[in-house]
């Protein structure tokens, strides 16, 4: 599918992925030939069993994890392509949220949120911990978006699961990105934390206009959240469509068997 | 069904093999004991009369001289605690940058981490007496040479041991700063810095509080400090000076020990 998209310029696509491999290990490809295109907007969910390359695939779009062979254009520019500083800036504009949130443990809130601007500034600026007024005013109006107001001075492991996780969307969208990434955001957290963090990120998404691209193992989180949904099987895209198009015969494709289905 | 039941399972915590290797392990530790001792050639004659020898030592020892504190003890007492504070310093300045480059995941070039860990070594082999005799050789007798051999026998030592704590640090941070674009530099003040810090003074304060005892030894070789006092006053066989010097190195560890269990406590 999206042959159409794949062969137009992509002026309209965020974000285009073509023939992305990745192996590890020499000749055990995790992700074998994944073409994907992104629109400007809406939440797309990647499901799959453990081990089918979700998160691999997550982590080549922002290069955390090198892609063997593949393009990644993000808004038209091929970021496998890149190197040093243009990788940095290319990092810049795609935000990621970590399932286990990733925060700096001894750093208060406030430091942890402003980490998202390090790409920003100069390395002295940064050991002195100078940075813009204006990104410090962002990061309250952020925290007061994730409703975490009174907590800007706390230490991030005096956080509860649930309030690091919007922390660590805070940081993400301190980055002002054009592409959020959440790796498996909610597998740590409690249901009714989970449903509050995928609405976070919805909002977000809406609110900034940006497209957002969760992993996740939440079959139910993901119909109920998800514009789209990315169905993986060992390293190959098996589904990919609606979120109201993903049936049992869908599910069963994706991960085998059906005693699990209910 | 018992003739059925299938043969019990056993379970062993080692294999053939690996008892094998525990064995030869075991028999080459007792050999080593034995050869060991044989080399070291007790004279026994020596060993019968040692608590004799010993309790007229002390004897000697007695009353401590206190009075020759102010005039032959306390400059140098002050002069090893500089000679400490300010070797520890030093090693640390040198230490830092060896310390990052040893550790393998903020520097993942084998070829650097094993130079690193190369001049660390060499630092570590040397013992500070030795270094001491070189620099001493190489300045002349004095504190500059007690403090560069404290501070060059200390590269190794914090460099070590800076580098495995950076080691130890959860990468999760680390991906999550990577992933918003920041530099090496931002890195390292960011997601290593804040991982290893309580670790970092704690190897400081260590390193200190041994540096204040290996330096009190320098002047024996002629590096400064309270060693100076006592290598007189063991040559001239004062015995109540000796005394003294060991008093004050005594109370002086202490003093250091009760200080760093404080200053540790506030940091970490």
């Amino acid at each position: 599918m999206n042959t159409a998209a794949d062969t137009q310029p992509t002026t309209q696509a965020a974000l285009v992925i073509r023939k992305l491999f990745k192996a590890y290990v020499a000749g055990q490809p995790v992700l074998k030939g994944i073409d994907l295109t992104f629109g400007g907007t809406g939440l797309t969910a990647i499901i799959g069993a453990s081990g089918t390359g979700k998160s691999t695939l997550l982590r080549c779009i922002n290069r955390l994890v090198e892609p063997t062979s593949g393009e990644i254009l993000l808004e038209g520019e091929d970021i496998v392509r890149l190197g040093g500083e243009q990788l940095r800036a290319a990092r810049r504009r795609i935000g990621m949220v970590f399932q286990e949130y990733n925060l700096v443990e001894r750093l208060t809130v406030m430091e942890n949120l402003l980490t998202g601007r390090l790409g920003t500034i100069g390395p002295l600026d940064a050991w002195l911990r100078r940075f813009p007024p204006a990104d410090i005013e962002h990061a309250f109006a952020l925290l007061d978006t994730v409703g975490l107001a009174n907590f800007a001075n706390q230490r991030a492991d005096s956080l509860s699961g649930g309030q690091r996780q919007r922390v660590g969307i805070a940081r993400a969208l301190m980055q002002e990105p054009r592409l959020l990434l959440a790796d498996e955001p909610t597998s740590s957290l409690d249901p009714k934390t989970s449903v509050e963090i995928m609405e976070l990120l919805r909002e977000q998404g809406r609110a900034n206009n940006i497209p957002v691209i969760v992993n996740m193992h939440d079959v139910e989180l993901a119909r109920r959240f998800a514009d789209r949904v990315i169905g993986m099987r060992n390293g190959e895209v098996a589904f990919d469509g609606a979120a109201t198009a993903l049936d049992d015969g869908m599910l069963r494709s994706i991960y085998g068997g059906e005693g699990w289905l209910q | 069904m018992p003739e059925a039941r299938p043969e019990a399972r056993q379970w062993r915590r080692f294999g053939a093999g690996e008892q094998l290797v525990r064995f030869a392990v075991y028999l080459l530790l007792v050999a080593t004991v034995v050869a060991a001792g044989r080399s070291v050639e007790i004279i026994p004659e020596f060993l019968y009369d040692a608590p004799e020898q010993m309790q007229d030592l002390l004897v000697r020892m007695w009353p401590v001289d206190f009075a020759h504190y102010p005039k032959g003890v306390h400059a140098g007492l002050m002069e090893t605690l500089q000679i400490a504070t300010l070797g520890t310093l030093l090693a640390l300045v040198l230490a830092v940058p060896f310390g990052l480059l040893a550790a393998r995941n903020l520097t993942p070039l084998p070829p650097v981490n094993f130079f690193a860990r190369l001049v660390l070594v060499a630092s570590r082999s040397v013992n500070s007496l030795v270094w001491a005799l070189l620099f001493v050789a190489v300045f002349g007798p004095g504190a500059l040479a007690g403090m560069l051999a404290i501070a060059f026998r200390s590269i190794g030592f914090l460099g070590k041991l800076i580098g495995e704590a950076i080691e130890e640090t959860a990468k999760g941070p680390v991906e999550a700063l990577t992933a918003a674009g920041a530099g090496t530099g931002a890195l390292i003040w960011y997601a290593y810095w804040p991982q290893i810090r309580p670790a970092f003074w704690s190897i400081v304060l260590l390193r200190w509080d041994i540096n204040v005892r290996e330096s009190a030894v320098l002047g024996l070789v002629g590096a400064g400090g309270i060693g100076m006092a006592l290598d007189t006053a063991l040559n001239l066989f004062q015995w109540e000076r000796v005394a003294m010097v060991l008093v004050a190195i005594f109370v002086v560890v202490i003093i250091a020990e009760l200080a760093v269990t404080q200053v540790r406590k506030r940091i970490l």
